[in-house]
């Protein structure tokens, strides 16, 4: 059964990944799905840019604005940003631990198959009539009264991939507490794993809301529920409270990761351990904590009177406090240190004075009364993508440019790696800076156009200038990737030659099976630990032995389908007649294959003690 | 020093001036040219918290620059391996508590100002004598009433100067929000409640900036939702009185010029149902469908947002469509011929009080 050092062909490599459970398969899986969307919301932006680049434009209708707008920033979070964390997590977190694979395989590929469908699903709707167009946060009294399909494809797709992402976190929790190898205490686990820990938390807490209000909001758009009709009863603040209290610590769900991946850089690039460790540790929990406590600081105008919005504000401000001490612990582990700028390493320099200027014009929109002048301005539009693209893409391209001979067993080609830094990184400070100033000179957020005559055209201008630039580093990521593809060499287990954690120890990229045996962790940073004493490997916990693993299974794909057919029935189920059945269709192969997970024994295999030691043999050598 | 630095130095130096200058906005409509107390209280917040912040960036700056450029790897350091610190309670201490501070001094005038923008005590006395405007928003246009005068206008919102000005705000369709850049921060208006709030016009600056300030919806609420404009004239209470008793007093003149009075016609046919043409209307607002044209002569802009002159009212007549995608008003009346557009266009220059 071992599918180790097989020649396959096109099918069956398609196959194969259809059906994996292995948690570095589904790693690739997140990264190319959400690469894809990531090109998807790219596209999006520059559509927004190039309509707004003069005043009075017509590249776009009013109506199309509105849908691009809605699904750049749904697809940039839901279906970009949150993947791309879940693959640098499985690519990662499980090897990092020093275990085989995440608690839950089969409930892995679960949660990527639902992100997918719902992803795709979501998609659909520009085929299907139209995309909703009521913003990523799709307010009740906007999306009920929106004529076309576009929100039920919001609120269903969603819905599915929420599923996943729900899936995933619990996944990881359940990985983190029990996975870790002997020796591997909570307070010796890498930041990247702690990150993921506390995020994972989050993604348990903050999810579920989400799904309430979606569920409200297909009752009432579907199915005759009045959950945010006024005239009956209902209330259309409830929609924005239940989408913020998800919608807020979403943005640390994305955010703690990206800090956890810089502080991985940071650590290996300047030959140091994290200084503060467990400050840092203190910091990322109490970030996630303090991030529940905050979401009306989104509401400041709603109407929730003085005494709701100071304790919100004030609240608010504290998370300034962890969130500094991060920034600092960073600046003082490269204090000292020996600083090597590779493309992950300028990624992270890069970043910090970059979310510096996104915390600290967030801390600005805390002080509620004058946020009353910032709130759907294009200030917000400024501190909100300093704080997404300052931190959490940049953190992802630096996690993908260093973990990439992990995932691939290549590297990443460093000259072109650099000179997609700089386009991006001019870009988007000449994309977004100058959008503080526009939202201070009184231009709203969310304008398809502008009039001339405000003193908004330059600001546009260089805006959209910007823009081009940020695409342009993107298409050089592109020819890099497949550069590497094609030509990259082969690179051994520590290609940046300062891993310190204990994915550098293993192969790149990583057996099937992770550890031939189940290291002793004798630190923190124990791979470092092990190279400083002198010694090749890991110090292994256990003999070698034959390896269980679990089998690959096409069910977590059916199920997903099936929730996708279902989706697609309920969506129509007001215009045709075939709507009802193909929905109830759709669960029927959701439930039937969820019967057959249940009734079918599956013990897994075997990977022969043999195998695995002509395995090493090889991985050694390469 | 290298020629190219100096130019670039020259280069940014005159571009850092020109965006100062032009950072500023325009005076009817920037946050950062405030034209009244509430504006100012803002204005003042933004000061000091940028202050703050310009302070922690100073200080991360500087560490960072040194710490990126003194502790580079150099050539001959390939082995070095550097001292592995653990951490510094002191250092951990002192940016724990420095920030603390800095958000204190934030936080005191952010709570107090929040307590003080919120005050609308003044508009819910029994015996009011402050001038409360019902602002009602819709999709892409805004209802200005005056209960106290019993008189609505739409569109260009009058207002005496000097003096707090109260709002109720609400929406008859879907949400939006109701700001004026240059004269305080927005609040939203809710289909589910009335929200209140004040504002001060400050005569002197609202001299300054023409008299006349743009007001924006800021919510998300349709297609057109970028064109959803208003305008705000700012006058002298002197003034303001005059205007209020003029509104009160309009009285339909008779029309003597034919096609006037032509267009007096079609506009009853066509247009009454939604359009009110005298400020004092009675009917319930789910029934004024549109914006209330009595001094539709003397407003600032058609539409919201086109200068305000009859080729313009006649584009808007013929295919209010092209000019705000989304709104009510398209398919809602037949199709005019040239002759009758010409008509309507007169007769909606004649509506004024002044």
């Amino acid at each position: 059964m071992s599918t180790l050092a097989r020649k396959k062909g096109v099918g069956a490599v398609i196959w194969d990944y259809l059906t994996t459970v292995d948690h570095k398969k589904i790693a690739i899986l997140y990264l190319i799905a959400g690469g894809f969307f990531f090109l998807l919301g790219g596209l999006e932006a520059m559509i927004i840019r190039i309509q707004l680049a003069v005043p009075n434009n017509d590249f776009i209708s009013a109506g199309f604005y509105n849908e691009v707008l809605t699904m750049h920033g749904t697809t940039m979070i839901f279906l970009a940003a949150m993947p791309l964390v879940f693959a640098m997590m499985n690519a990662v977190v499980p090897i990092q631990i020093g275990a085989r694979d995440v608690a839950f395989p089969f409930l892995n590929a679960l949660g990527f198959w639902l992100f997918f469908f719902g992803g795709v699903f979501l998609n659909l709707s520009w085929f299907l009539g139209g995309a909703p167009d009521a913003g990523w946060t799709s307010y009740a009294s906007l999306s009920l009264a929106s004529p076309t399909h576009g929100i039920d494809f919001y609120v269903l797709g969603l819905q599915i991939s929420g599923f996943g992402t729900l899936i995933g976190g619990i996944n990881f929790l359940v990985t983190i507490i029990n996975m870790r190898a002997p020796g591997m205490t909570y307070m010796r686990m890498p930041m990247f794993t702690w990150a993921t820990f506390v995020t994972s938390a989050l993604i348990l807490f903050a999810f579920p809301p989400l799904t309430v209000g979606l569920i409200f909001m297909m009752m009432d758009r579907l199915f005759g529920g009045n959950f945010f009709d006024p005239a009956l009863g209902g209330n259309t603040i409830i929609w924005e409270h239940l989408f913020w209290i998800f919608g807020h610590p979403e943005v640390y769900i994305l955010v703690l990761p990206a800090f956890g991946i810089f502080s991985e850089i940071f650590a290996t690039f300047s030959r140091k351990r994290l200084f503060g460790y467990s400050s840092m540790v203190f910091a990322t929990v109490l970030i996630g904590f303090l991030g529940f406590m905050v979401w009306a600081h989104h509401m400041f105008t709603v109407g929730m009177g003085p005494i709701a919005n100071a304790i919100f504000a004030v609240a608010t401000m504290a998370i300034a406090v962890p969130t500094g001490i991060k920034i600092f612990n960073w600046l003082f582990t490269m204090w000292g240190g020996s600083i090597r700028f590779t493309t992950p390493m300028i990624y992270a320099v890069a970043f910090i004075p970059s979310f510096v200027i996104g915390g600290v014009t967030g801390v600005m929109n805390a002080t509620a009364a004058a946020d009353y002048q910032y709130h759907d301005s294009y200030f917000v539009v400024a501190h909100f993508h300093y704080v997404i693209v300052g931190g959490v893409v940049f953190a992802l391209l630096a996690g993908a440019h260093y973990w990439w001979p992990k995932m691939f067993g290549k590297m990443l080609d460093e000259k072109l790696g650099k000179v997609t830094f700089w386009l991006f990184f001019i870009g988007f400070h000449l994309t977004f800076f100058i959008q503080h100033f526009l939202g201070l000179m009184g231009m709203p957020r969310r304008v398809f156009t502008f009039l001339p005559g405000q003193g908004f055209e330059t600001g546009n201008m260089i805006s959209t200038v910007g823009a081009f630039f940020m695409a342009a580093g993107t298409v050089v990521l592109l020819a890099n990737v497949v550069i590497t593809t094609v030509k990259g060499k082969r690179v051994g287990n520590d290609p940046w030659e300062d891993g310190r954690t204990l994915e550098w120890a293993v192969s790149s990229p990583a057996p099937e099976y992770n550890f031939a045996q189940t290291p002793l962790v004798r630190g923190l940073d124990a791979y470092w630990i092990e190279k400083m004493e002198g010694k090749k490997g890991l110090t292994p916990a256990e003999p070698l032995g034959d390896i269980h693993m679990p089998n690959p299974s096409i069910l977590p794909f059916v199920i997903s389908l099936g929730l996708f057919v279902a989706a697609f029935g309920f969506l129509f189920h007001q215009d045709y007649a075939w709507g009802t059945p193909v929905g109830v269709v759709g669960l029927l192969i959701t439930l039937g294959a969820m019967f057959f997970r249940s009734i079918i024994d599956d013990h897994g295999f075997h990977i022969h003690k043999e195998e695995v030691m002509e395995a090493e043999k090889k991985g050694a050598g390469a | 020093m290298k020629k190219w630095l100096r130019n670039w130095r020259l280069v940014s130096l005159v571009s850092a001036m020109a965006l100062l200058l032009a950072g500023c906005g325009k005076p009817f409509l920037s946050t950062l040219q405030p034209a009244g107390e509430v504006a100012d209280m803002q204005y003042k917040l933004m000061l000091l918290s940028t202050a703050i912040m310009v302070i922690v960036i100073a200080v991360v700056t500087i560490i960072f620059l040194y710490v990126v450029t003194r502790f580079r790897r150099r050539k001959g350091e390939e082995n070095k391996i550097p001292k592995q610190v653990e951490g510094s309670h002191t250092l951990e201490i002192i940016w724990t508590v420095i920030p603390i501070i800095l958000l204190i001094i934030l936080a005191v005038p952010t709570v107090l100002y929040t307590f003080k923008l919120a005050d609308v005590k003044p508009m819910n006395k029994k015996e009011r004598d402050v001038v409360v405007v019902n602002v009602r928003a819709n999709l892409y246009w805004w209802e200005f009433e005056y209960p106290d005068y019993g008189i609505i206008t739409s569109q260009d919102l009058v207002v005496p100067t000097n003096e707090r000005v109260y709002f109720n705000l609400k929406a008859s369709d879907v949400k939006h929000s109701f700001w004026i850049p240059a004269v305080g921060g927005k609040m939203d208006t809710n289909t589910d409640n009335t929200n209140q709030f004040f504002l001060t016009f400050d005569d002197k600056r609202a001299e300054e900036a023409g008299r006349l300030f743009y007001g924006k919806c800021a919510e998300l609420c349709g297609p057109s939702h970028a064109l959803m404009d208003f305008k705000v004239k700012a006058l002298p209470r002197a003034e303001f009185d005059q205007w209020v008793e003029k509104m009160k007093n309009a009285k339909p003149v008779a029309a003597t010029d034919p096609v006037v009075k032509r267009g007096e016609e079609i506009f009853n046919k066509s247009c009454i149902g939604c359009h009110a043409v005298t400020p004092v209307d009675g009917r319930p607002e789910q029934a004024r469908l549109a914006p209330n044209l009595a001094d539709f002569a003397d407003r600032s802009r058609i539409a919201g947002i086109l200068e305000h002159n009859e080729e313009n009212l006649k584009a808007w007549l013929k295919d209010p469509e092209k000019i705000k995608p989304g709104n009510k008003m398209t398919g809602t009346y037949p199709a005019l011929s040239d002759e009758e557009l010409e008509a309507l266009t007169k007769y909606l220059m004649t509506l004024s009080v002044e």
